[in-house]
């Protein structure tokens, strides 16, 4: 087991040293000058070339990639165009805030795609479960920052009872975790239920059944366990798709998250903040990425018995 | 079996095949509810310029009738500028059927020919495409497709293009699997055995037999298409402004969310409704070209 994970952190470093390259060079054809962009539009020509030599953007591409990459290594990833500040610093300062809206978010999709994919399976072609499939399908149809503004126009224009924008309080969290979780939900939803309806015909349960366990027994913990499994995977890689989505439902909500501080930056054309903010998420969503697949293999002894 | 029935299996087999899918999908009655749903917006957005003109009552302002609710003149309403909710709908639509499609269709014809390589030769090929797909997978595609744009610039093909590149690994996968679990088939070997090449076998017999995947995934993605390219236009990196498009339409009636409803509420429903019946069509597909379920 140690050596799986082991080797899987080993092939995390290509990964991320792909993502870098591959950010760099889209920033890197980013049009406009840099030097111009932080001297301003009265700059003397003179001046920004001064810049740009001390900047080193007259250097080639690939020296320019290696050095940012060296640099990035130590945590230095350049300073913002715009506030001359570190930008790993912001983009860090802002994480938090983007850790909690995912982490939130996250936890809404498990709390209601659960349970009622578990529902929707034990009463298979119920009303319960018709329902809870009708919405599923429109959950996975919504556009995440349509429905933050729909729950703005019904719990803070209409009923106000919960702010739209701002982050102080768990009150500012209620409505941008669920828009942004409710996507998720829908699809743990029916993986639930589809695996829940795989296992429950499997010998075991009938087994099981016919010596007599009650059926609650028979649902939460022989198949329940089971179908829990491919969930799991699924949980991990909607991880990434509420990282991505965040950086709607922020600007939303005006979320002081990575991904409001990443489309601020795109307006300003500050692609040292933005390269770094793409890297950091994606860093991220590798990371879980990976913990997800240590879960899986430590959950299901089928695999487990692979790495010992 | 009826005289009909013989007829049709002493046809041409390929649309055999293909009118078997069709009455398959006909008895699954969710597909065809999203058939007709994506089909009357299909059909909106090809008669959008007949239904409401693009320059007098999409693009053209009109502040003495700006946020008006629905009404008999304007059945959904005007936004703040005065202009008719349901013709920049419809307008809308076009944008966002042709950016949807079209960027699936870029990322059918890269993905597919990568995975399809990948596949093919295997060895060095394989490895090197898939990693490169992994690096690509790493990052949310709409962090990638917002980066894309951001450095190419905002505009119709720019949009097409970042959405369609973010979108390629899916693509990747799903035809190199496939043509893994067909490459060894007896057929190839046939194939193989009487002299043709590899670009005839890979042309001639494995991307029509790796279709039905690709159909299904193609149908969802231009759901994900429609919906990255609405996110996109939302936080202002899509279509430009004066152009309706359903996710500018959104961000732009956000600052009128206190006064009016409508304008945040209609353009939102035409998306969910898009993304609904592509979802219904494709889970529809998929069952249909699905052979393991053939009765």
């Amino acid at each position: 087991m140690h050596k799986y994970i082991l080797r899987r952190l080993l092939l995390l470093i290509p990964v991320i040293l792909g993502v870098t390259f591959l950010v760099f060079t889209i920033m890197y054809f980013t049009p406009g000058d840099p030097a111009k962009l932080i001297l301003g539009e009265s700059a003397q020509p003179a001046q920004v070339e001064a810049l740009r030599e001390e900047m080193g953007l007259n250097d080639p591409f690939i020296v320019q990639y290696v050095r940012f990459i060296t640099k990035a290594l130590t945590g230095d990833f350049g300073r913002s165009y715009s506030t001359n500040r570190p930008v790993f610093d912001e983009v860090f300062a802002r994480f938090p805030a983007t850790l909690k809206l995912t982490a939130a978010a996250m936890l809404i999709a498990i709390a209601i795609g659960i349970p009622v994919g578990i529902i929707s399976a034990t009463k298979q072609y119920s009303a319960l479960d018709s329902i809870s499939m009708i919405g599923a399908l429109i959950g996975v149809s919504m556009p995440v920052f349509w429905l933050g503004l729909m729950l703005i126009l019904v719990f803070s224009v209409n009923l106000r009872l919960l702010p739209s924008s701002g982050s102080e309080t768990i009150k500012h969290l209620i409505l941008p975790a669920f828009s942004l979780g409710v996507g998720s939900a829908a699809i743990i939803t029916r993986m639930t239920r589809s695996s829940m309806l795989e296992v429950i015909r499997q010998d075991y349960i009938r087994t099981a059944r016919s010596k007599g366990v009650a059926e609650k027994k028979v649902v939460n913990k022989h198949a329940l366990k089971n179908a829990l499994i491919p969930v799991v995977t699924v949980v991990g890689l909607q991880f990434g798709g509420l990282l991505g989505g965040a950086v709607l439902t922020e600007s939303v909500f005006s979320w002081p998250g990575v991904g409001r501080l990443m489309v601020d930056a795109i307006r300003q054309k500050d692609s040292p903040m933005v390269l770094a903010s793409v890297v950091f998420i994606s860093v991220t969503f590798s990371f879980v990425n990976l913990l997800v697949d240590l879960l899986y293999a430590f959950i299901d002894p089928r695999i487990k018995s692979q790495y010992r | 079996m009826s005289d009909k029935a013989v007829q049709k299996n002493t046809s041409k087999k390929k649309k055999g095949q293909w009118s078997e899918v069709w009455r398959r999908l006909r008895r699954n009655k969710m597909a065809m509810l999203g058939l007709t749903i994506i089909s009357i917006f299909i059909l909106l957005a090809l008669f959008a310029d007949v239904i409401a003109d693009y320059d007098e009552v999409a693009i053209k302002m009109n502040t003495s009738i700006r946020l008006q609710g629905p009404s008999k003149d304007h059945i959904l309403g005007t936004d703040e500028l005065g202009r008719d909710i349901f013709a920049r709908i419809i307008h809308g639509a076009r944008v966002s059927l042709q950016v949807g499609i079209i960027a699936v269709g870029i990322a059918i014809i890269i993905g597919g020919t990568l995975g399809a390589i990948a596949g093919f030769y295997g060895g060095k090929f394989d490895n090197i495409i898939m990693r490169a797909m992994d690096i690509f997978l790493a990052i949310p595609s709409i962090l990638l497709a917002i980066a894309i744009v951001s450095a190419l610039g905002t505009s119709m093909l720019n949009l097409m293009i970042a959405v369609g590149i973010s979108s390629i690994p899916s693509y990747a996968r799903i035809v190199r699997a496939s043509v893994l679990s067909i490459k060894d088939q007896e057929y190839i070997e046939a194939a193989r055995a009487i002299g043709a090449k590899d670009t005839r076998i890979i042309l001639k017999h494995i991307i029509p037999n790796s279709l039905a995947p690709i159909i299904v995934q193609g149908t969802l993605g231009v759901a994900s298409a429609i919906l990255s390219t609405a996110g996109l236009s939302f936080i202002g990196l899509g279509i430009q402004k004066p152009a309706p498009e359903w996710g500018a339409m959104l961000s732009s009636g956000k600052d009128f969310i206190r006064q009016s409803w409508h304008v945040t509420t209609f353009p939102g429903i035409a998306i969910m409704l898009t993304i609904l019946s592509l979802n219904l069509l494709g889970d529809g597909l998929r069952d249909a070209l699905d052979p393991r379920l053939k009765q």
